[in-house]
């Protein structure tokens, strides 16, 4: 199982804000 | 590894080539100058911990533990902080995340009592371990 990271970062922002949720955010060069 | 990201974090990536746009615009605006950055953001957005350059399972888990315990440290919860950052004292000892939470762990107990015990506590404990640390060092103060 691997994460599911979205790419979406300006909805991720705003619902880490409603949800009062922390946020994983990478920045990555590795082959997707 | 990916159930402690999916249970505690919102988790996205941006791709240096795939993602560009996003990428100059969210290294920019959190400084991210170089692959692999990994930032825990708290809910607000705001940055409580980083992580540069690629680490090794046991070593980047603990680092991950280490910002989401910097993160309750941040919203003065000290109690879960604290408990936190023992956690990573007790499951990974051997990491460089270990002492650095150690050093935590007793802020925290201190800032949630405002007593110095837990500092002089904490100082005892970098005596009889992780003596060869920074983390060691900046304790030494507390007696």
């Amino acid at each position: 199982m691997e994460i599911q990271f979205r790419h979406d970062v300006d909805n991720v922002l705003a619902e880490a804000s409603q949800q009062k949720k922390p946020i994983l955010l990478d920045f990555s060069a590795a082959p997707m | 590894m990916v159930k402690f990201v999916t249970e505690n974090f919102i988790p996205a990536r941006v791709h240096v080539r795939d993602d560009s746009a996003l990428f100059q615009k969210y290294g920019e605006k959190y400084g991210a100058q170089w692959t692999p950055t990994i930032l825990e953001l708290d809910a607000d957005g705001v940055e409580r911990h980083r992580i540069e350059g690629f680490l090794p399972g046991d070593d980047f888990l603990s680092q991950l533990m280490l910002g989401r315990a910097q993160i309750a440290f941040a919203q003065q919860q000290w109690d879960e902080a604290e408990k936190r950052f023992r956690e990573i004292v007790d499951k990974f000892p051997h990491t460089d995340a270990a002492p650095e939470a150690l050093y935590w762990a007793g802020v925290s107990q201190y800032k949630g009592s405002n007593n110095n015990v837990f500092l002089k506590n904490t100082a005892q404990a970098f005596k009889e371990q992780y003596q060869d640390t920074t983390w060691a060092k900046k304790s030494s103060v507390w007696g």
